[in-house]
């Protein structure tokens, strides 16, 4: 086990939070939280979802007040009350929202908030001052100067975030924040971001770095900071760094069986969806044909944009099926419409919870009966016992983490709220689940549940349908896999074959080795 | 930009069906009356889009209108000098956009419903200061006046002491404050502020904007607009009635901000597409009294109108959107 709390030597201390405690409604968000921060220097804060990495991030950039704690900025006891005083005291946060008005261009965006204006209190824009000054700070995160004159809106989203970062370098900024800055980034927008933070280490930007990616941690941290459950749950120097130490400090505990095994028997059985031929609108001018069996989890692998959603959409009825056919235990299966796949047992966790998955406002009864309200409706009314059952039932198999039935869902962590998608589906009895990226956002302890679920879902003959970009989730959790390359399927991988290399290799349009 | 062209394309359609439907209707009488009309519409148009580009809205427009316009009428009924009834007006207009403005951001209520209880308590109060009033009772009650009123009929409507319409003022009013409007929205940092706060608030917020002060100061913007609007009104109507001056004008403005380009989800619309949006309105009016229609069917031609152009506007952006 490293050292709980490595020290940071005095002089160089850029920021130090001491005991910083912040309680939200039904929640204590922090609990006494401590960090430091030295010049020059990237601290990784790491941390299951609910952790309190985020409320700790806004405290120090001005978005909330601290209810007991202290910061230290450069030895000097600040307290912001608005971002706007923690900007002008250097100390920005880039979002991971994006947080660009992407109604207005580059420049305006870059200068938002304190742009250079002439004629006083009228403040004219001084547009030329601000477009050389816009060129010189893109030119700092590699990005062209003609993107001074984009629309926000017209740029992919790595150029997005290394506007927000060239935005902090305007700030002269000492503190600079970034929460899950690479969430949106392809691998060659993360290296240029990795660069962007070496040259601004080396100028004495001091970063905090939040992050759910631990490999990511690894590459940039010089010092890793473990929260969990509102407190301080270790440090670990640099040399420490690995994906072991920090996933012990994050769950409290050392993660064996994180991809189980158990209840599957290997390969499935028989075929239980099958697509033949599939042509659907929107989708590629080749068919696609593939199979999902009994008791096995089909992983489905590919770039993003390699078009997995759309056929996961084109059978579950959201997109029009122009042509070839779906079996369902061998026979001929017509879906129009979302209601016509849950009929015949085939469900969809869809990617993004917050936006298909719940109803965020309602409890999370409301939400787990959703779909099975046509098995609890009676003539008078839903069977309020029946009802209460099913929720009983559903957070207690899943280990919801909720006060009650009643709590809204939009309280509950991200890793809570993805088991609430999956008892809603659930209680249905699926005979195919299909799962598009089932862990994404949920943090390391509910990712193990949630798989163990999965297993023991396969397990029972569920026919278990799982898109990832997950590497490690693809490999650890599939039976058999069948990856895409821009919109047709590129070929299928099983046992030996399927490694990380044959993978990637297919993804990118690769042929088989 | 395509906004833009597509109201310049439909004036100029209504414009040309206009002139060809009747000799009397293109005559530059006609065309400059219409002008006046588009004038005291454009000027709650542009107070009803600055809101919109902020994300808000405001359905008080209408009553703040007629309750400004009752009070002007009333005041100097009791004795305030015409020139000191508008800054007093005007001075309820700043009073309610505060109101608005405050309880929305520091209370957080919604905009909607906000507006909509002003939409009443405005009119209520309107109703209670006093039921009918006109220039001529003005004159009567405090001859001196006459001349101070005269004046000031002159320079914002554009009519002489016999009421006969001269040049389009309220239109050239119209222009005046678009230009300044326009000044600040494209100009001025305040611009660059509410077309962020209207399109994405936390990234306002978190560049340390205070979001809060910049929303108020539209609102009062809006409503000392709106009070403007009703001392127009009052000065263009031979009588006003508490009732029924300025009501459901609310909608004509934010339909005349829809049409100049404005989003209702905030941030877009710019100065030149409200001042063409607030056009649309009233020649369509007058093409249809000229066509020979009756007056009664002017909202249902006005609502299929929209109808129709919202609809072409959203298929023309399907279209791009997939080609793109």
């Amino acid at each position: 086990m490293p050292p709980l709390r490595p020290q940071v030597t005095g002089a160089s201390i850029r920021l130090q939070v001491t005991g910083a405690r912040k309680q939200f409604p039904g929640v204590l968000a922090l609990d006494g939280v401590s960090i430091t921060l030295a010049v020059g220097e990237v601290l990784a804060v790491v941390g299951e979802n609910g952790a309190g990495k985020s409320t700790l991030m806004k405290i120090v950039a001005g978005v909330y007040d601290s209810d007991a704690g202290e910061i230290q900025l450069d030895g000097q006891p600040v307290r912001f009350k608005t971002p706007g005083e923690a900007i002008r005291a250097g100390v920005s946060l880039i979002h991971q929202e994006l947080n660009l008005a992407e109604n207005l261009t580059v420049t305006d965006n870059l200068f938002l908030g304190r742009e250079l204006t002439t004629g006083g209190g009228l403040r004219i824009l001084n547009r030329r001052e601000m477009s050389a000054r816009a060129s010189e700070l893109l030119s700092r995160v590699g990005l062209p100067a003609s993107r001074a004159f984009a629309r926000v809106e017209t740029l992919p989203p790595g150029e997005k975030q290394l506007v927000e970062v060239a935005r902090a370098l305007g700030m002269d900024v000492r503190v600079l924040i970034m929460d899950e800055p690479t969430s949106s980034l392809t691998q060659k927008e993360t290296e240029r971001l990795y660069e962007v933070i070496d040259a601004l280490k080396s100028t004495g930007v001091s970063i905090l770095y939040i992050s759910h990616r631990l490999a990511e941690v690894k590459r940039v941290a010089d010092r890793v900071c473990v929260l969990r459950d509102g407190r301080n749950a270790g440090e670990l120097a640099k040399a420490d760094i690995t994906h072991d130490n920090m996933v012990r400090f994050m769950v409290g505990r050392d993660l064996k069986q994180f991809y189980p095994k158990v209840h599957r028997k290997g390969v499935g059985g028989a075929p239980v969806l099958s697509a033949r031929e599939l042509l659907f609108r929107g989708g590629p001018t080749t068919p696609a044909s593939f199979e999902v069996r009994s008791g096995e989890i089909l992983g489905m692998a590919g770039l993003v944009g390699a078009g997995r959603t759309e056929l996961s959409e084109a059978i579950f009825g959201v997109r029009h099926i122009t042509g070839g056919e779906i079996l369902l235990d061998g026979k001929p299966l017509r879906v129009r419409s979302p209601r016509d796949a849950i009929a015949a047992g085939i469900l969809l966790v869809p990617e993004d919870r917050r936006l298909h998955g719940l109803v965020l406002p309602e409890s999370v009864g409301f939400n787990l009966s959703l779909p099975s309200l046509d098995r609890l409706a009676s003539w008078f009314g839903v069977r309020v016992g029946a009802e209460r059952e099913l929720h009983r039932d559903w957070i207690a198999r899943l280990r919801v983490k909720t006060p009650s039935s009643a709590q809204p869902a939009a309280l509950l962590s991200g890793g809570n709220q993805q088991k609430v998608v999956y008892g809603k589906w659930l209680a249905r009895n699926p005979k195919v689940l299909i799962l598009d990226e089932p862990t994404r956002g949920v943090d390391v302890g509910a990712k193990a549940e949630i798989y163990a679920l999965i297993d023991e879902l396969a397990g029972r003959g569920v026919a278990v349908w799982m898109i990832t970009s997950d590497m490690e989730e693809l490999l650890g959790m599939a039976d058999r896999v069948v990856v895409m390359h821009e919109g047709h399927i590129a070929g299928e991988l099983s046992g030996e074959t399927l490694t990380e290399e044959a993978v990637m290799q297919l993804a990118t349009g690769g042929k088989r080795t | 930009m395509t906004r833009i062209l597509g109201v310049l394309g439909l004036l100029i359609v209504l414009y040309a069906l206009l002139i060809e439907s009747n000799p009397a209707a293109g005559s530059s009488r006609n065309l400059m009356y219409v002008a006046n009309i588009q004038g005291r519409y454009g000027v709650v148009t542009l107070a009803a889009a600055l809101v919109i580009i902020v994300g808000g809205i405001d359905l008080s427009i209408g009553s703040v209108v007629g309750c400004s316009a009752v009070m002007f009428g009333v005041l100097m009924e009791e004795g305030v000098h015409p020139f000191a009834a508008v800054g007093w007006t005007l001075l309820f207009g700043v009073q309610v956009g505060l109101v608005n403005g405050l309880l929305i951001t520091k209370l957080r209520l919604q905009p909607f419903l906000v507006t909509l209880c002003g939409m009443f308590i405005y009119r209520g109060e309107a109703r209670l200061i006093g039921g009918v009033v006109s220039p001529a009772q003005v004159i009567d009650e405090h001859p001196h006046f006459e001349h101070s009123l005269n004046t000031l009929t002159y320079l914002l409507i554009g009519k002489n002491e016999k009421g006969a319409l001269v040049f389009p003022a309220m239109f050239i009013l119209l222009l005046v404050l678009a230009v300044v409007i326009g000044f600040f929205l494209h100009r001025t940092a305040y611009g660059r502020y509410w077309y962020a706060i209207g399109h994405n608030e936390l990234a306002a917020k978190y560049a340390g904007v205070n979001v809060d002060r910049q929303r108020t100061i539209v609102y009062v913007i809006c409503s000392m607009l709106a009070s403007l609007g009703g001392i127009l009104l009052f000065l263009d109507s031979s009588t006003i009635q508490a009732d029924s001056a300025g009501a459901g004008l609310e909608l004509y403005a934010i339909l005349g901000a829809v049409l100049g380009g404005c989003s209702l989800r905030g941030g877009e619309g710019t100065a030149i597409g409200m001042v063409l949006g607030a056009m649309v309105l009233p020649v369509l009016e007058t093409l249809v009294s000229f066509r020979g229609l009756k007056n009664n069917v002017i909202p249902a031609v006005i609502g299929l109108t929209l109808l129709v152009g919202t609809i072409v506007d959203e298929l023309i952006r399907r279209r791009s959107r997939v080609h793109r």
